[in-house]
């Protein structure tokens, strides 16, 4: 079984929801990375998504094409993401973690090769933004027999029968993208993205994980009543961001981004 | 080599050439895609639709464009005929309204009332201002902030058509941004907005839609040269950033072997300097903007920046098509410089009277080469994609003329 479908059979027993948080790796400094990780963990973050930095992330919104950029400043490569993962797991071997990004680095490295460095360092899942199901027909079994998961998302715009195929193909959890828009959009319509994660979840088995648009203690519980995850992404990295630009410690700059994540996990776990 | 009548059927119903193509976006595009897929399917079998476009295309852009047998300059030149295809000439200055009327009739259909488009030199931003303005819809055109500088005229022009230009600052600040920018905008209008892509790339079915309206110029030019010159060209040439005016002129040639079909690229400063924009000559196969393609990157995967003396020209990647072109050898991809294109400009310009765009310029530059390499009897047909009017700020800023 993977890593992370124990560990949501885990919060399940526990009558617990995921808090889901994405970070860039590479932002602003290599060494930030892996202490952030174990920041959010500490903080109460059950699974991270790191971004792998991409010259053109076009599904992402202006706080993470920042965050790329700046990773990418000193040349963060999917060689040095992976080199995180490793260091990270070499204290923390219960954490899931999902690299999350786009194709191309993974293409020109080889998926073959990365699949295998993937689940050597220790990467359980993996989100490729412009990657759908249509054409991961080859990538996903490599990945599979290094039990590495293959997540996908659905957006408010999934047919019926899209969302179907989306499952059947994804594991680990679904990634459901609550507005029409990039990252760091506003406005998410807590009704509307209850409506629909019920509608998923009569689809399929998987976890449904809930990102865009979660900004606050609020916004994060009350996703925490209709999902089994909430994913949170901008508000850290915009938070990562001010920290540079204030050149706070690499301390300072874990404990700001694990305050926002104690108010997530309190407001969450507060029924 | 592959099977010619085969290829020339591609794409397959997932809009894969080989292994090229495809449709890599993120979920929230894949249901627009897949309506305009099916859409598409059924206009390009609806006579009632083609009507509608050979009407716009004849009345509106002024078509068929002349196809010129340029005496002087192939006197001067030396070797095999050369005729020039006058995409100059169509209505807006280019051949890029060819696909925006198309892809605007489909708008229509599907009721969006607002286009989106990215331009690069911006004749395809004008190209989109200009169908919208007839048929009344809002519009939006993302530039990125360097072609803003470069491609003034261009700008006012999308201006007054009554279009909204949002220079894009991210990145590079050139066509890949704008493109983007404006795949950002879709995902947040995707219920009120058509994307208008203006190039023969991007995600299924758009390199086949845009290859297909620009198709027009290879059925004439096929047509033209056997009514004036008793054959078919023995090659043809067109300038290749995304290709879109190259693959609507070599593919009704496609299943015709005994053509040679040449797309230039733009060679900048010189391939050696990295200093280019020549992804078929110097890049290597990996996906951006919905499609599988050859690219400009690093060793990483990340896209690297790009550099052409043309606007319209300066795009890491190319259509996916060109890609399996050049794989199975079709068709063969070389590249100019800045230096050679301009030199083509003036040459053109004080020989023919004629003024060529400079992404039209390095075609010209390369067929002068080829011509000399071949017989008398023999004869190129040259895609003169765009006349050079936009271009004249940067001429003259060469020169050190303010104008």
């Amino acid at each position: 079984m993977s890593r992370i479908k124990s560990y949501f059979e885990n919060l399940n027993k526990a009558g617990k929801k995921a808090l889901i948080p994405y970070i860039t790796a590479g932002d602003s400094y290599l060494e930030s990375t892996v202490p952030l990780m174990h920041s959010l963990v500490d903080a109460g973050s059950d699974i991270i998504e790191l971004g792998v930095p991409f010259s053109d992330p076009m599904a992402d919104g202006p706080a993470i094409q920042l965050a790329c950029e700046r990773a990418l400043e000193h040349g963060t490569s999917l060689t040095d993401v992976l080199a995180c993962v490793a260091k990270f797991r070499e204290t923390n071997t219960t954490t899931p973690v999902v690299l999350m990004g786009y194709l191309n680095p993974v293409e020109i490295m080889g998926y073959p090769a990365f699949a295998e460095k993937a689940a050597s360092s220790g990467v359980d899942g993996v989100l490729l933004v412009d990657l759908p199901p249509e054409e991961a027909a080859d990538v996903k079994p490599l990945f599979e027999s290094h039990s590495i998961d293959t997540i996908f998302l659905l957006a408010p715009t999934t047919s019926e029968n899209r969302t179907k195929l989306i499952c059947e193909h994804g594991s680990g959890y679904v990634y459901y993208v609550s507005v029409k828009g990039v990252t760091g959009s506003s406005a998410l319509d807590a009704d509307e993205v209850a409506k629909k994660v019920a509608a998923i979840q009569d689809q399929t088995d998987l976890p449904v994980g809930v990102g865009f648009g979660i900004k606050d203690g609020a916004t994060a519980s009350s996703v925490a009543k209709v999902a089994d995850g909430v994913i949170v992404g901008s508000v850290l990295v915009n938070a990562i961001a001010e920290s540079a630009s204030q050149n706070l410690s690499v301390e300072d700059t874990c404990q700001k981004v694990s305050a926002i994540i104690r108010e997530m996990r309190a407001a969450m776990d507060q029924e | 080599m592959t099977d010619l009548a085969q290829d020339a059927q591609l794409p397959d119903e997932n809009g894969h050439f080989g292994v090229y193509g495809g449709r890599f976006v993120s979920e929230t595009l894949m249901s627009a895609l897949d309506e305009l897929r099916d859409l598409y399917a059924r206009m390009k079998n609806d006579p009632a639709f083609q009507a509608e476009f050979d009407r716009d295309l004849a009345h509106y852009v002024g078509r068929p464009s002349p196809l010129y047998f340029a005496e002087r300059w192939t006197k001067e030149v030396g070797g095999a005929q050369i005729f020039l295809k006058r995409e100059d000439l169509n209505h807006t200055g280019a051949h890029k309204v060819n696909n925006t009327i198309g892809q605007a009739l489909l708008a229509k259909h599907m009721g969006k009332p607002r286009v989106i488009a990215e331009t690069g030199a911006g004749q395809h931003g004008v190209a989109t201002a200009t169908v919208a303005a007839r048929l009344g819809l809002e519009c939006k055109v993302f530039m990125g902030a360097e072609d803003v500088q470069r491609q003034a005229l261009n700008v006012y022009r999308m201006k007054l058509l009554g279009a909204e230009v949002m220079p894009v600052e991210a990145g590079t600040r050139t066509l890949k941004d704008a493109m983007n920018e404006a795949m950002r905008d879709w995902v947040t209008n995707v219920d009120s907005t058509f994307y208008i892509i203006g190039t023969a790339a991007g995600p299924h079915p758009y390199p086949m839609m845009v290859r297909d309206f620009n198709s027009v110029i290879g059925r004439e030019a096929r047509r033209q040269s056997l009514e004036q010159t008793g054959k078919l060209p023995d090659a043809l040439v067109a300038c290749v950033g995304g290709g879109s005016n190259a693959i609507g002129l070599f593919h009704p040639f496609l299943e015709d072997d005994s053509v040679a079909m040449y797309g230039v690229e733009a060679g900048g400063l010189g391939l050696e300097t990295g200093q280019h924009a020549a992804p078929l000559s110097a890049g290597k196969p990996g996906v951006l903007h919905g499609n599988r393609t050859y690219l400009m990157e690093d060793e990483n995967g990340q896209i690297i920046g790009t550099h052409s003396v043309s606007a319209g020209l300066d795009y890491p990647g190319v259509g996916p098509e060109h890609s399996y072109l050049k794989d199975t050898g079709r068709a063969s991809y070389v590249s100019i410089t800045d230096d050679e294109a301009l030199a083509a400009f003036r040459k053109l310009t004080r020989i023919e009277g004629i003024m060529p765009a400079l992404e039209s310029s390095h075609a010209l530059a390369y067929a002068e080469k080829l011509a000399k390499t071949m017989s008398p009897e023999q004869t190129i047909v040259v895609n003169l994609s765009g006349r050079g009017d936009k271009d004249i700020h940067t001429i003259a800023g060469i020169d050190g003329i303010t104008v």
